[in-house]
């Protein structure tokens, strides 16, 4: 019981960014998320983690509305961002797409050029005056993506023409460009081999300083490599969420210790 | 069957891959005999269909050629002032009362003169003569001395189209077998005819106003072209074009992207799909009653025949754009929607232009359908009227009564005299030269726009 309140007490103390409250999904007559409550902090890396099905990538969605492209689905309760309901009826879901960005599972660079695969968000939202500073923010993304060094040289050539890891990389420069406040990424890695996953885990603890990264992934090392909070998803349930830390350590519930050792999922 | 006890060597477990690999088992043989069969099949298949290709090609080629050239004669005519212009003073007005009749007897002149400098020996009558030659020559003449009245008094030399026998006689489709029941010509006209041939006087070159030209009456086929029809082709094409076009892609990007997926928007779907499988005929008879009974619009007008193929070329554009739309990965539409853009932006910046090869591919394909498309034009009037002049302006071309070249095909196909037959055949090689450049053109433009990514 101790344990409960120094961690509750913890979660308070810090800035949070991103609160759910009593979130239902339902996806026509299925009920995918049950009820679930979570504290997102900002300049935090908060990682889902879950058996497949489990609904941690629906909750993703939730977060920048994209689960709006799905006519069945149906979402109740709230979703603050910095203490705004998400799902007011005022709230545009394109300008809070621009403050929550988001990376998907397979790298998806538009077949365009790297330039504009970067420069598209900062010009649909006239973030920059005039070329030059546009340029400033092409550049700055992509260096604070890391690819900076590989693409400098072509970047009028194709983002389809990058290797995986490349165009993942190039995918979250895209989304950094628009300058948002909430990452989100869904399985990043997930279609990289071992030397882009390091760079891009590397890449997502420097985004940090900066945002608050929300990260849905099926390998737990990951998680434990990346993250300062973890949340574990059971069945469409938040079964338990906290520290790193403790969730691999010390889980409490019974389900989170038989899934990060392995018994489940 | 007995497949399992082939398969089972003795002694060993049934179903076991025992055996040498060295050695094909009889399942294995008859897997790949069946491929070999197959393999078979589907050369014979592309050779039956090259085959009619080529029969196809070779017959229209053979039977089609023979209209872009034509038989003329060149003769010097003199244009005498005592029939052309009785008063002298070379006024237009009584140079235009002159019909074609009034020139008839220059031409006759002309004709024995020439024959007469040749010395050639005959004993036909003048009549006969001048049968020689085509009856748009006096129409010729008249044309050339309103346009030129200073001519008056000189001697012009002047290539007439020989007479659609003489025509037959040069390309082998009339000889001296087939005109016996023929009062149009004799063979002693024929005997005659060789002999000019000898001089240089008759003979048989390209002829342009085929494929300039206007078509002509049925007792002219020689003077007949496609010219005039191809212009009313091209007339449609351009308001199918116009309204079909941008009506078909913002039907399909809404119906794909916008719209919400319930009973109406089924209902739409399966009608369009439907509509696509309509008749060209019912779209032809509704185009009667709309756009002529109802809306008064001209009868035999390229805009009517136009609107209606529009009607008919919608649901295939619609279709067309509609899958390539649905081709375009999800995730495109992801990234963008992930980075703010909104949904329109989404389309038109990302999933439009990776759609448009598709989409214009099924446009010019539309296009190209409508092209070719004769029963809608039967209803609406566009068969069997004769423009005799080329419509000289975008509006006039719209409105004016035209025929298009397909109709224009079959009118020439369903008339009497076998010369109007052989430029069925030459029009139906424009209309694939047509066919065959669009095609190209659709090519071409999808390769560029796919590599430019």
């Amino acid at each position: 019981m101790n344990d409960m309140t120094m961690l509750e007490r913890d979660v308070t103390s810090e800035t949070s960014k991103i609160s759910a409250k009593n979130v239902q999904v339902y996806y026509g007559d299925t009920h995918a998320i049950k009820d679930v409550n979570v504290e997102i902090e900002d300049k935090t890396v908060t990682a889902f983690i879950g058996p497949s099905g489990c609904g941690k990538s629906t909750f993703l969605r939730c977060i920048n509305r994209m689960n709006d492209t799905i006519a069945t689905c149906r979402v109740e309760g709230d979703i603050l961002l910095d203490g705004e309901d998400i799902y007011d009826r005022r709230v545009d879901p394109v300008q809070l797409r621009a403050k929550v960005g988001m990376v998907f599972q397979k790298p998806n660079p538009f077949p365009k050029s790297i330039y504009d695969n970067v420069a598209y968000g900062p010009r649909i939202h006239g973030l920059s005056r005039n070329k030059a500073e546009l340029d400033e923010i092409v550049e700055k993304s992509l260096r604070r993506a890391a690819i900076w060094n590989e693409v400098k040289d072509r970047l009028d050539a194709p983002g389809t023409g990058l290797s995986g890891g490349q165009q993942q990389r190039l995918c979250i420069a895209r989304a950094i460009a628009t300058q948002p406040e909430v990452l989100l990424m869904d399985e990043p890695c997930s279609a990289l081999d071992p030397i882009a996953t390091a760079q891009v885990e590397e890449l997502i603890d420097e985004l940090r300083q900066s945002f608050s990264v929300v990260i849905v992934t099926h390998s737990m090392q990951q998680a434990a490599r990346v993250s300062q909070k973890t949340a574990f998803f059971h069945l469409g349930n938040l079964v338990e969420f906290g520290e790193t830390g403790q969730i691999f350590t010390n889980p409490k519930d019974p389900r989170t210790e038989s899934y990060i050792t392995g018994r489940i999922g | 069957m007995t497949d399992t006890s082939q398969f089972q060597t003795p002694g060993s477990q049934p179903r076991s891959h025992a055996g040498s690999l060295l050695q094909t088992d009889a399942r294995t043989k008859r897997r790949n005999a069946a491929e070999r069969r197959f393999r078979l099949y589907g050369k014979a298949a592309i050779a039956a269909g090259l085959l009619m290709l080529v029969i196809l090609v070779t017959t229209i080629l053979s039977r089609g050629t023979g209209a872009f050239t034509q038989t003329f004669m060149t003769l010097q005519v003199e244009l005498l002032e005592s029939k052309l212009d009785k008063k002298g003073n070379r006024d237009l007005g009584d140079i235009k009362k002159v019909s074609t009749f009034g020139y008839a007897p220059l031409i006759k002149g002309a004709v024995q003169a020439k024959i007469e400098s040749l010395g050639i020996e005959h004993d036909l009558k003048a009549k006969q003569l001048t049968g020689l030659l085509s009856k748009s020559a006096a129409a010729q003449l008249r044309n050339f001395v309103i346009a030129n009245p200073d001519q008056i008094g000189q001697t012009v030399e002047f290539r007439f189209l020989a007479s659609s026998r003489v025509d037959g006689y040069l390309k082998g489709r009339v000889s001296r077998d087939s005109i016996a029941n023929d009062k149009s010509i004799s063979p002693a006209q024929l005997d005659l005819v060789d002999a000019l041939i000898a001089a240089g006087v008759v003979e048989k070159t390209f002829n342009l106003d085929f494929i300039t030209g206007a078509d002509a009456s049925d007792q002219r086929p020689e003077a007949a072209g496609i010219g005039v029809a191809m212009l009313g082709s091209l007339s449609m094409m351009l308001v199918v074009l116009v309204l079909a076009l941008p009506i078909g892609v913002a039907a399909s990007i809404y119906l794909e992207e916008f719209a919400p997926k319930n009973w109406i928007t089924d209902i739409i779907e399966v009608n369009i799909s439907n509509l696509a499988a309509v008749p060209s005929i019912v779209f032809g008879i509704l185009g009667l009653a709309v756009f002529i009974n109802y809306m008064h619009l001209p009868m035999s007008a390229p805009l009517v025949g136009g609107l209606v193929l529009t009607l008919m070329t919608l649901p295939t554009i619609i279709i067309s754009t509609r899958a390539s739309l649905k081709s375009v990965p999800p995730s495109i539409r992801d990234a963008a929607l992930g980075v703010g853009a909104s949904k329109m932006q989404a389309v038109f910046h990302h999933v439009l232009p990776l759609a448009a090869p598709g989409i214009l591919t099924g446009t010019i394909i539309g296009l190209a359908q409508a092209l070719g498309e004769t029963a809608p034009l039967l209803l609406i009037g566009m068969v069997g009227f004769i423009a005799s002049n080329a419509p000289e302006t975008l509006a006039e071309g719209l409105l004016s009564p035209n025929s298009a070249m397909p109709a224009q095909i079959y009118e020439w196909a369903k008339r009497a005299d076998p010369a109007f037959y052989e430029r069925a055949w030459g029009g139906i090689i424009i209309l694939l030269v047509f066919l065959v450049t669009m095609n190209t053109v659709a090519v071409l433009l999808r390769r560029r726009f796919e590599r430019r990514w």
